[in-house]
């Protein structure tokens, strides 16, 4: 194992390179550029065994990619925010095809207003696409996150593709020490590549093809439900499996921390987790009984680990860094689907950090007092609140 | 008990061709031989594609200097029926027949 200094790009990159795939196919945009230069860069000195497509666009990416896996080799891209959302239709093609693509994807706002800064609506909006989603919190997390992905997608119980997302500029331009396995590790615990099905001159198919309302669409996208179902034990399962060859034990679907006892728990995605473990920290200093939830994975949806969460603490307060117009974020509306019925804790809706507006520490702590205030009067003021909107005395 | 498709995303083994989407067709195009130059226009443009070559003797030739050309004809197992060749056709050579008014003649 190598020490390095990495930005959350580089990591990405590192995690692709180590994994051997055989195909990148990318097209450049702020803030994930530097993840396929530096994979252009390995390839051209020859670290890096794999053809580099250049395409014109991201939905060429993605198709590119989807062709190329379905040679039956593993293939790799990244993008952000526009990129992420021209690529939408290829993306549930590819997870219908059922080919186990990795995707780094740097999230970052949508515009207009123009923005490069980091918010998540990008990849909240390819929600339905049937990929994994999983939200990093440290750029060691991205390099890992690579690696188990792709183990956990090619399974073939499971076969769906993985979106493993970073923070704009948070991570993504941020040098921290991150540990670089060995490649020999990784090719040991990743194996070679066994697709499932592949392309075959000899044994011409068509992949996809036409279904009929009589023929089984309902059922192969059954299958596909029950294979996201399914990857929720994986995920468990190759997550131990990592720790115990690579020394670092990722908590499955969901982080806690210091949530025994706590009176209300915070749920985040993504680099937010690591703030407000600061916060907790400080805050269990002064006895105030904060603790914290990341959800790592937002797909598949970790509602048994939420449903355990609910049950530690008088109130949740869920925070979001995207907005669903119309009604609350995502990670909030599905944390009260999941608990309907099986808790009557208040929940509430922090919505922050929009377009990279910075959640400080400060901001934080404002927002576990203020759930602390409804832990302890058992009612939610009002179920979604904007913090910190310009000019709003509440959290200034 | 319920019934799952063995592999996990649809796998075609038999080729698209069997697929004989001739019978979409509301209007049916139809070569008028006696016009036809023998240009070929239609054969790039058809989408499907429906128009194939006959030998040059299949039609009388419109002119002694087209005689040794390939005729074309349509493959109404595919063909559309879109019309295309009719719209591209430089010498009106292609007709579109209503496909009922086709079955009425034939009835007769």
């Amino acid at each position: 194992m190598v020490k390095m200094i990495l930005t959350g790009n580089e990591s990405a990159a590192w995690g692709a390179r180590l994994s051997r795939p055989k195909v990148i196919a990318a097209y450049p945009i702020t803030p994930q550029t530097s993840i396929i230069e530096t994979i252009a860069e390995f390839i051209a000195n020859g670290e890096m065994d794999a053809r580099y497509i250049r395409v014109e666009s991201e939905h060429s990416a993605m198709a590119a990619c989807i062709a190329a896996q379905n040679t039956g080799v593993r293939t790799f891209t990244a993008t952000s925010a526009h990129g992420l959302t021209l690529m939408h239709e290829l993306l549930i093609w590819a997870s219908g095809a059922r080919l186990p693509i990795v995707m780094s994807v740097v999230n970052r706002a949508m515009a207009p207003p123009w923005s490069v800064w980091t918010d998540q609506l990008d990849s909240m909006a390819q929600r339905d696409t049937g990929w994994m989603q999983i939200y990093t919190e440290n750029n060691q997390e991205v390099l890992d996150s690579i690696i188990i992905s792709y183990k956990v997608g090619e399974k073939h119980h499971i076969l769906l593709p993985t979106m493993v997302m970073e923070d704009a500029f948070i991570l993504s331009h941020t040098s921290e020490p991150v540990d670089v396995p060995e490649q020999k590790m990784v090719d040991d615990f990743l194996g070679e590549y066994e697709p499932a099905f592949k392309l075959d001159p000899d044994d011409p198919a068509g992949f996809g093809s036409l279904i009929m309302p009589e023929g089984p669409y309902m059922e192969f996208r059954y299958k596909m439900a029950l294979a996201m179902d399914a990857a929720r034990e994986e995920i468990r399962k190759v997550s131990q499996e990592f720790g115990e060859v690579f020394g670092r034990y990722y908590p499955g679907l969901v982080e806690e921390y210091r949530t025994e006892d706590a009176d209300a728990i915070m749920l985040v995605l993504g680099t937010i987790g690591s703030t407000a473990k600061d916060v907790v920290d400080r805050m269990r200093e002064k006895g105030k009984k904060v603790g914290l939830a990341r959800v790592r994975y937002f797909r598949p949806f970790p509602f048994e680990e939420i449903r355990e969460i609910a049950k530690k603490a008088d109130m949740l307060g869920v925070v979001d860094r995207s907005y669903t117009f119309g009604y609350g974020a995502n990670l909030y509306a599905e944390t009260k689907s999941v608990l309907y019925g099986h808790s009557d804790v208040p929940v509430k809706n922090y919505v922050m950090g929009l377009g990279g507006r910075d959640i400080t520490p400060e901001i934080v702590e404002k927002v576990f007092d203020d759930m602390l205030k409804i832990a302890r009067e058992g009612q939610v003021d009002r179920e979604i609140e904007w913090v910190g909107l310009h000019g709003d005395e509440r959290w200034s | 008990m319920v019934v799952l498709p063995e592999e996990p995303t649809p796998i075609a083994k038999v080729p698209s061709t069997e697929n004989k989407t001739g019978g979409w067709r509301t209007f049916r195009p139809r070569i008028i031989y006696e016009k036809c130059i023998r240009c070929y226009i239609c054969w790039k443009f058809c989408p499907e594609p429906a128009i194939e070559f006959d030998s040059p003797d299949a039609h009388p030739a419109p002119k002694p200097a087209l005689a040794k050309f390939d005729t074309v004809k349509i493959n109404y197992d595919y063909c559309k029926g879109c019309g295309i060749c009719a719209n591209e056709c430089p010498v009106n050579a292609i007709e579109m027949v209503l496909e009922e008014s086709i079955e009425e003649e034939e009835a007769d």
